[in-house]
């Protein structure tokens, strides 16, 4: 058999992080009634007239700055047609000729280590549509437009990936990056981030592309490998058999692993583009552009730096924890709290990840608040729990986000700190154990290790370990 | 007229405006059509190699809303434009993606 290069290309949709639609004054909130954010503009009712919403500008030209793109100063919409129910003016108000940003690249590290930029052709600003449902008990469709009009920009790489893990890296950086400048939360599960992959194969060798196709209905990173090894796999048959790749758009069945033709339309694509006459041009001046620059949060890079210079953080653990926008937030705020830098790297590294790993959970879906991870934090340091108590009461605040003050309190697991108490328990448990004390006193120096095993289960956990080992290695003596 | 639009033409641009048009109203658009381009063609004469094209019929630009929610629960309104409603949806008849 040949071989074969696969050449993909992303478009990648990101729903920015507005409290209000992108041409009118209604809500952006999930979970609202049907039908309940909508007005004339966003429902497309004739004599209506969309006014932009200046935050989408700003969000997009700061994506823009982040991701190396020419800002396009002076910048229009356009008006795409085509009819479809969720859709009400039956046109899309998008950016065909003058897109905002053009023209950029990200860096991605590559499987082999080495460095790698995928280009961006073009990031545009548009309008997000209705959400249809399919009434399984019903003749018809139902149609709710509280998304419509919701703001969305396009993120249009160049074709420069070449392999799945590539893919991934770029969508995770892209990812990364929008979320530190707070412009969308990035939720792929929850559509906030939809990616649509455009793969062709070539032979190896072979300056020119292959014919592409679009697949869609890509909701987690898993599904987007499994789909681009499954078209790859489907293109390269069809090639072998002396058949030909049709440009057409295909939507991925992920439980069956294998996407299928959507239904062409008659019309193909032809949306008769023309420039959108209810807005006005948008002209960003160089003053507004460089307020946008100093607005600016703090990237990746920038607070992986502060982290080791500022906290002590081994470079390791600081890359784990920015790796991540909410973790790094949680890091910043219980740090703020406790004043405990390394404290709180350690319980994100070890226990919050295992648990994370335990449930299968994405770190966006860690719930607890800095407040209680502090506390706990603060109980340990006072030694009025021990670490096995702790990661007991973590566990807890990890699930429910339990107040660990209380909840010790509640559950008597205060470390006993009377000193007489536990002598007196270290004595009967000496006196109990001839054996393991022969032992120790014979030289085995290893059996003191059942005795405090022993001690710490008479004490039902809450006795500082290191404090019975120094009252058993007196009392033996 | 210098433009002549095709059979073809006409019966595309028919299906991407979804309109059904008879035999006559082909041949009447045809000859519109055909009229218009040539009317373009007209305006084509003209060099406009030193111009910058327009892209708003008034000098006006960046007119922005602030991002405050301004509207409110606009659902009753909305649906009663519905030609048919479910509960707080428009009901359409059944499409496939
Ligand atoms: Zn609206």
């Amino acid at each position: 058999m040949k071989q074969y290069e696969t050449v993909i290309g992303l478009e990648v949709h990101v729903e920015l992080a507005t409290k209000t639609k992108i041409f009118c004054g209604c809500s952006t909130a999930f979970g609202g009634a049907e039908n309940s954010h909508t007005c004339p503009v966003c429902t497309g009712m004739p004599g209506s007239l969309p006014v932009l919403n200046k935050k989408v500008v700003e969000y997009a030209v700061a994506v823009g700055l982040a991701t190396n793109c020419t800002i396009t100063q002076n910048c229009k919409f356009d008006r795409k047609n085509y009819f479809y129910p969720d859709n009400p003016q039956n046109y899309q108000i998008s950016q065909l000729y003058l897109p905002i940003c053009r023209n950029g690249g990200i860096e991605i590290e590559t499987e082999e280590g080495g460095k790698k930029t995928v280009g961006i052709h073009e990031i545009h600003m548009e309008e997000d549509a209705g959400k249809l449902v399919h009434d399984e008990y019903g003749e018809n469709s139902l149609v709710d437009f509280n998304r419509s009009g919701v703001p969305l920009i396009e993120i249009v790489s160049e074709p420069d990936m070449r392999s799945a893990e590539e893919v991934i890296a770029y969508l995770e950086k892209l990812r990364l990056i929008i979320q530190y400048l707070g412009a969308s939360d990035c939720k792929l599960q929850e559509g906030s981030m939809r990616a649509d992959v455009n793969l062709s194969i070539r032979e190896v060798g072979t300056e020119e592309f292959g014919t592409r196709t679009e697949m869609k209905n890509l909701n987690s990173f898993k599904a987007i490998a499994r789909a681009i090894e499954g078209e790859r796999e489907r293109q390269i048959d069809l090639l072998e058999a002396g058949e030909k790749v049709v440009q057409e758009t295909r939507r991925w069945d992920d439980a069956k692993e294998y996407s299928y033709a959507m239904r062409s339309k008659e019309d193909a694509q032809d949306y008769r583009y023309f420039p959108e006459p209810d807005l006005v041009p948008v002209i960003i001046s160089d003053e507004w552009l460089k307020e946008i620059k100093e607005r600016q949060p703090e990237l990746r890079t920038e607070k992986l730096e502060r982290y080791k210079r500022e906290f002590q953080i081994p470079d390791y653990d600081a890359g784990i924890i920015t790796s991540n926008k909410h973790l790094a937030d949680i890091f910043e705020e219980t740090t703020a709290i406790c004043n405990n830098p390394k404290k709180v790297s350690n319980w994100l590294m070890v226990e919050t990840m295992r648990l994370l790993k335990e449930h299968e959970m994405e770190v966006e879906e860690i719930k607890f608040s800095p407040e209680n991870l502090a506390k706990l934090i603060k109980l340990t340091d006072e030694n009025q729990i021990n670490s096995s108590v702790a990661k007991e009461v973590f566990e807890k605040i990890f699930d429910e986000d339990i107040d660990p003050e209380q909840y010790v309190e509640e559950n008597g697991l205060r470390t006993v700190s009377d000193d007489g108490a536990l002598r007196s328990t270290i004595e009967k448990v000496i006196a109990e154990n001839p054996k393991s004390v022969e032992d120790y006193k014979s030289g085995k120096k290893k059996a003191i290790g059942f005795l405090v095993g022993q001690t710490m289960k008479a004490m039902q956990g809450k006795a500082d370990p290191g404090m019975v080992n120094k009252i058993l290695t007196e009392l033996l003596q | 007229m210098a433009n002549v639009i095709s059979d073809e033409t006409i019966e595309y641009v028919g299906i991407l405006a979804k309109l059904e048009l008879s035999e006559a109203e082909k041949e009447r658009a045809k000859k519109d059509m055909g009229e218009m381009l040539d009317y373009i063609d007209k305006l084509n004469e003209l060099d406009t190699s030193e111009v910058e094209p327009m892209s708003h019929v008034f000098p006006v630009n960046n007119v922005f809303r602030e991002d405050e929610v301004t509207n409110g629960d606009g659902r009753e309104k909305t649906l009663a434009n519905a030609p048919a409603r479910k509960e707080d949806t428009f009901e359409v008849p059944k499409t496939i993606v």
